[in-house]
């Protein structure tokens, strides 16, 4: 694959790529350093979870993730690929936008407030990035689209307006449209956090199935029981900076630092 | 309430209509309507009163009718109206296009870009259409030839400006230049109108900016812009009644002063422009009307689309209209004209 002709991929010689590589990631916005030198791996096929307390910069290393956001500092990597510049003979160039668009083909991304397009139906939402992206044919692009909706269980409502959906429903949608891209690695920015209670499973579902099946994902989330459940690992950030990782579960019931402390005794 | 998502697929009205009537078994409620006696004398003395000025009219010597009819589907009228209409609509096509990129421009981030299209701005909308007509008459004494080269360079190419532009293109330039000033803060506000988590989530999908922009942003914000632009299009109508300035003679208000003139009537014709003004002004409405409704696909609630089906509003109206849906399915659609509007008498 791609990652094999990549020459900056050093690591690809030692037949080992992170899906996900994070050394010393900072980012400043003016004066205001959000992200402290974050350093971290994702492994193909692992599913992160990413807590920490409103404002410690989670939806920022995530937005860096798929170069939504520019580094201040540091590198990032995603299957091998540095992610918004190019490498060559140890000089590193800017990426052309284009370029930038095409790495970001390869990263799904849900957001909190579904961001579903309201002037176009479920199905078209879904086939709107294969279709013009990619470029697919059209009748290609809707029966991978129908596929997609039916396995977030929404068969029935391809042909509704986001606006006549529930939110659950959105939600699942806007998974749907990102998995539509045949992501290899899926951003997961607080998906149920503006969802009523009632309708959180759903979408956890969904996103459980998608683990099964293999997917790489980060996940921002508050929902510990899906942390514990499905994570592999689990990320604490304060502050800009990682304050604990490890296995959820040891994590969760014997968090080491005080921050991770008070943070989850109120949370859990 | 059984499985909601089977029937509510918005099959048809004689589904829908049948989940939220199960309510209906209640008793209907039975009393007497309140009465508006002061509407009725209001719209009464409205009536007289209205009813009075049009037999008036009618026997005024001062409007002329006869004349009115004469001239109304004149050749050199109409003709005249062909050339309004054709002004307004060059000079809005014109206007849109330059609107949208001067509307991005603004909203561009390098700073140079930016100020060019605040200064186009505030010299188009600073200074008075008449006088920016004008002065585009009297462009050719300014600049007597149009070169296109290298500056300082013998030119590729030259022509005079007068044999170049004729006083019609003139006017077209004049009147779509001062157009683009306000169309450019139309797009700007209906731009700035899109939540910012949709250009987000495209990006994100791997589109590019002018993707972006062309499926996501501005079909969205074309909502915002519409009615705005509909004003725009009215008022440059009527706007080109000034093309006189540049000088130009052939649109519907200088020709009807023209033929009054000669005819020493001017009231008449008057009339004559001012019924082709409002002709064309209702055209446009109704084709408002048409794109209005096509971009409030998805975003409009209250006119769904068949599509957007079983939710909500469709079981209202279905009660409400029952007997009328029965002698005219084809307005279920189109529901707007007529239901609406004969209550107030
Ligand atoms: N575009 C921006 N410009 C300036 N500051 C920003 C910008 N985006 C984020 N910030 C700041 O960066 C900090 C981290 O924001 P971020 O959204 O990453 O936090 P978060 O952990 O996702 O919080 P939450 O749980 O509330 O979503 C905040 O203090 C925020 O004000
Ligand atoms: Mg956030």
């Amino acid at each position: 694959m791609s990652d094999m002709t990549t020459p900056g991929a050093a690591s690809a010689d030692r037949g080992y790529v992170p899906m996900v590589l994070a050394e010393q990631v900072s980012k400043s916005f003016g004066s205001h350093e959000v992200l402290k030198s974050i350093s971290l791996e994702v492994k193909r096929g692992e599913v992160m979870c990413l807590v920490g307390p409103s404002g410690s910069g989670k939806s920022t290393f995530l937005r860096c993730i798929n170069h939504l956001e520019v580094l201040s500092a540091g590198r990032l990597s995603v299957d091998g690929e540095l992610i918004g510049y190019r490498e060559t003979s140890g000089k590193l160039y800017e990426m052309a936008p284009k370029e930038a668009a095409k790495q970001r083909r390869d990263i799904g991304m849900v957001f909190q407030r579904f961001n579903l397009f309201p002037h176009m139906t479920a199905l078209q939402n879904v086939m709107e990035a294969p279709l013009r992206v990619k470029g697919l044919p059209k009748a290609q692009a809707e029966r991978t689209a129908r596929d997609l909706l039916a396995r977030v269980g929404l068969a029935e409502r391809a042909d509704y307006y986001p606006a006549h959906l529930s939110g659950g429903q959105q939600q699942r949608v806007a998974i749907a449209r990102a998995l539509a891209m045949e992501p290899k690695l899926m951003l997961f920015d607080e998906p149920t956090s503006a969802l009523d209670p009632e309708l959180v499973g759903e979408v956890l579902d969904v996103m459980k199935g998608l683990a099964k099946e293999g997917m790489t994902m980060i996940v921002v989330t508050h929902e510990m029981g899906f942390a514990r459940e499905v994570g592999d690992s689990l990320v604490f950030m304060d502050g800009g900076v990682v304050v604990e990782s490890g296995d959820p579960e040891l994590v969760l019931s014997n968090p080491q630092h005080r921050r991770t402390q008070a943070f989850l005794s109120k949370v859990l | 309430m059984s499985t909601p998502n089977l029937n509510g697929r918005g099959a048809g009205p004689a589904s829908s209509p049948a989940d939220p009537a199960a309510p209906a078994a209640s008793v209907p409620i039975k009393a007497i309507r309140l009465r508006h006696p002061w509407r009725m004398v209001f719209a009464i003395v409205l009536i007289v009163v209205f009813a009075l000025a049009i037999v008036d009219a009618a026997f005024r010597p001062a409007y002329d009718w006869p004349t009115v009819a004469k001239y109304l589907f004149d050749r050199r009228i109409s003709q005249a109206a062909l050339v309004t209409l054709e002004l307004t609509v060059y000079s809005m096509v014109i206007a849109i296009v330059l609107g949208v990129i001067l509307a991005v421009m603004r909203l561009s981030p390098n700073p140079v870009v930016k100020s060019l299209a605040w200064f186009y701005l505030w010299v188009f909308r600073g200074t008075p259409v008449y006088v920016q007509l004008t002065i585009w008459g009297l462009i050719s004494l300014i600049y007597s030839s149009i070169d296109i080269g290298i500056p300082f360079m013998h030119p590729w190419v030259s022509f005079e400006t007068n044999a170049a532009l004729s006083t019609f293109a003139l006017a077209v330039i004049g009147l779509s230049l001062n157009e683009a000033a306000y169309m450019a803060e139309i797009v700007r506000a209906g731009l700035l109108a899109v939540d910012r988590g949709q250009e987000e989530a495209a990006t994100a999908l791997g589109m590019s900016w002018s993707q972006t922009m062309t499926r996501v942003i501005l079909p969205q914000s074309m909502r915002v812009i519409i009615p705005p632009t509909g004003n725009e299009v009215i008022s440059m109508l009527k706007t080109t009644s000034l093309v006189t300035a540049v000088p130009f003679s052939f649109d519907l208000f200088a020709r009807s002063r023209d033929i009054s003139a000669e005819t020493f009537n001017p009231i008449p014709l008057l009339i004559v422009a001012s019924i082709w003004y409002l002709f064309f002004t209702s055209i446009l409405m109704v084709g408002q009307y048409f794109l209005e409704k096509r971009f409030a696909r998805g975003i409009g609630d209250r006119q769904p689309d068949k599509k957007g089906g079983g939710s909500n509003p469709e079981p209202i109206t279905g009660v409400t209209v029952v007997p009328e849906s029965e002698q005219a399915p084809a307005t279920r659609s189109t529901r707007e004209p007529g239901t609406g509007q004969g209550g107030p008498s």
